[in-house]
């Protein structure tokens, strides 16, 4: 977590390496990197048929796990249906209202935490005590606190993306480089535009990481819930479809979790890249 | 852009800086003693860890002195503020700020108008070479184009002094000799007070009026040179016989001065 390349530095690798006169790469070469990623799922879904075509038995089982083709009709059904939208949105309700809430008080807690030393005395301890609890292991204690069952799944949502988010927060502000608060006050900065214009540009990448990585958890939080305690929502529709023995359903459940969750993630990448106009390109992509 | 030889009123009374750290104490500075005139240019030369930059710090207002004080056209100085900009030797650019964002900041902070100061930072900037740069950002300009914005930075808010903290001590050597000439010519334009601290004897006699030859920790004026080449100065000068004579003068000097860090503090 955090690990954020330093803003202000060159990327390391800036030349380029191919030399200006090197003769034009064939098509193949220059589109390599999208067949490359579209090669790459197309073999997962042949893999994924072979095995279940024939029925692979090598103490892993695959003689109940249903074939693509078979999960494929499953979601055009479902697709087709209104019911499987009434899950996502509910699935989807959740996280946004639990992330946001994380979001908001994890950044906040952050920021204060990081910069002024009586917030961190004061806050932190319990922050650091419950942190190592798992989400899941609120499910009980959170059904008891909240009237709802929709108000208990987004707590649990929002505990999981908010240790995260603090923590980055933390790190981000305490990472600030001295010698940047010193040039602001002798420019005139006083304590609140050192606030606004240096700690909190300065947290930026480190609260972005923070955000990635608690979407990321508050997925894992939101499906455990809804398996555990849920009426709605995809968590819920996949434990349910094991529970009447509809396999495909279960891995269609599945397969939507995995597309939100890319889909989540990407939107915080672009937002992040967005906010953070000033940091260098990714060294890989030089090459 | 001319001061009008009004501002820049540097006193350094007395000044006594320590620092305790585990029940150690560090004397860094002991009873230091320089007046500068109103624009003028004045480099603190030392060896390394001599408490040259605590001093400049001590005149930002980024420490606090243990004894004496440091006042600047009759006040004391008690915290850091605009009138006292520094420039760092490296990295001290907001990354997340365009270079004109960066040089409007002294702007901003004092609440002058977003038309107004995108017009004097891009003043500024024409002066120390950068216009075309303003939509840069800090990570994507050479070294020598960094500290020339955080020239601009620091003078957009007409100070009583411009500190430098060793600015082109991370510069080759071609790129340090240009930025010596453009800092030359920038100050003939503005002649605000400049306290300028470095370790390079060629740098500090090239660009100032005085040079305080420092000791050893702790930091005490061994010689206070006057240099009287010549202004508008060009890179030749070195290679004149008052600038040789000069050079041999403070050479010594440091070199003792040297030797004398390495073998420990004085009593």
């Amino acid at each position: 977590m955090g690990a954020v390349p330093e803003a202000g530095t060159a990327p390391l690798v800036s030349t380029a390496v191919v030399p200006a006169d090197a003769p034009a790469l064939p098509q193949f070469v220059r589109w390599g990197r999208p067949v490359r990623r579209v090669l790459s799922i197309g073999l997962f879904f042949v893999i994924w048929h072979l095995l279940t075509k024939w029925d692979v038995d090598l103490y892993v089982r695959f003689q109940n796990i249903p074939a693509p083709w078979e999960v494929l009709e499953e979601a055009v059904a479902l697709l087709a249906g209104r019911a499987f939208y009434v899950h996502i949105l509910a699935s989807l309700e959740r996280i946004w209202l639990g992330f946001a809430i994380a979001t908001v008080l994890g950044v906040m807690l952050g920021l204060l935490i990081g910069w002024f030393r009586f917030a961190e005395d004061t806050l932190f301890p319990p922050i650091e005590l419950l942190r190592p609890i798992p989400a899941v292991a609120w499910v009980p204690l959170s059904i008891m606190l909240w009237p709802t069952e929709r108000s208990s799944i987004v707590f649990i949502t929002t505990l999981g993306a908010f240790f995260p988010i603090v923590l980055n927060t933390v790190h981000g502000v305490e990472a600030i480089d001295r010698q940047l608060v010193r040039a602001a006050t002798s420019l005139g900065a006083g304590r609140a535009a050192i606030f606004r214009e240096v700690v909190i540009p300065g947290a930026l990448p480190s609260i972005v990481t923070g955000l990635s990585v608690g979407m990321g958890v508050s997925w894992i939080c939101l499906i455990s819930a809804e398996m555990i305690s849920g009426q709605f929502g995809v968590g819920y529709f996949t434990w349910l479809a094991y529970g009447i023995v509809k396999y495909s359903q279960v891995v269609v459940g599945m397969l939507t979790i995995g597309i939100l969750g890319m889909l989540s993630s990407a939107l915080i990448r672009v937002i992040g890249a967005r906010c953070m106009p000033w940091l260098p390109r990714r060294v890989k992509d030089e090459a | 852009m001319t001061n009008g030889g009004a501002t820049g009123r540097i006193e350094i009374n007395d000044l006594g800086i320590a620092f305790s750290r585990n029940g150690w104490t560090v004397e860094a500075v002991r009873r230091f003693t320089l007046m500068t005139t109103p624009g003028e240019f004045v480099a603190l030369l030392g060896p390394s860890g001599c408490g040259k930059t605590t001093l400049l710090n001590a005149v930002a207002g980024f420490v606090t002195p243990t004894a004496g004080q440091v006042v600047v056209d009759g006040e004391v100085v008690a915290a850091p503020g605009a009138d006292r900009g520094m420039v760092f030797q490296h990295h001290s650019l907001f990354p997340w700020k365009t270079v004109i964002g960066n040089v409007e900041f002294g702007l901003k902070m004092r609440g002058v108008s977003k038309v107004e100061r995108t017009a004097q930072a891009r003043d500024y900037l024409n002066l120390v070479g950068l216009a075309g740069f303003e939509r840069a950002y800090p990570g994507e300009l050479s070294g020598g184009m960094q500290q020339r914005v955080g020239i601009a930075r620091v003078l957009v808010n007409r100070p009583r002094v411009m500190l430098m903290d060793e600015p082109f001590g991370a510069l080759d050597a071609q790129t340090r000799l240009t930025m010596q000439e453009l800092l030359l010519g920038v100050w003939r334009e503005v002649r605000t007070t400049i306290i300028f601290v470095t370790h390079d004897i060629d740098e500090a006699l090239f660009l100032s009026d005085r040079v305080a030859v420092m000791t050893a920790r702790p930091g005490q004026i061994r010689d206070l040179v006057t240099v009287k080449l010549e202004r508008p100065r060009a890179a030749a000068v070195i290679a004149t016989p008052e600038f040789m004579a000069l050079k041999a003068r403070v050479l010594v000097q440091v070199r003792e001065e040297s030797a004398q860090a390495l073998s420990g503090p004085r009593p």
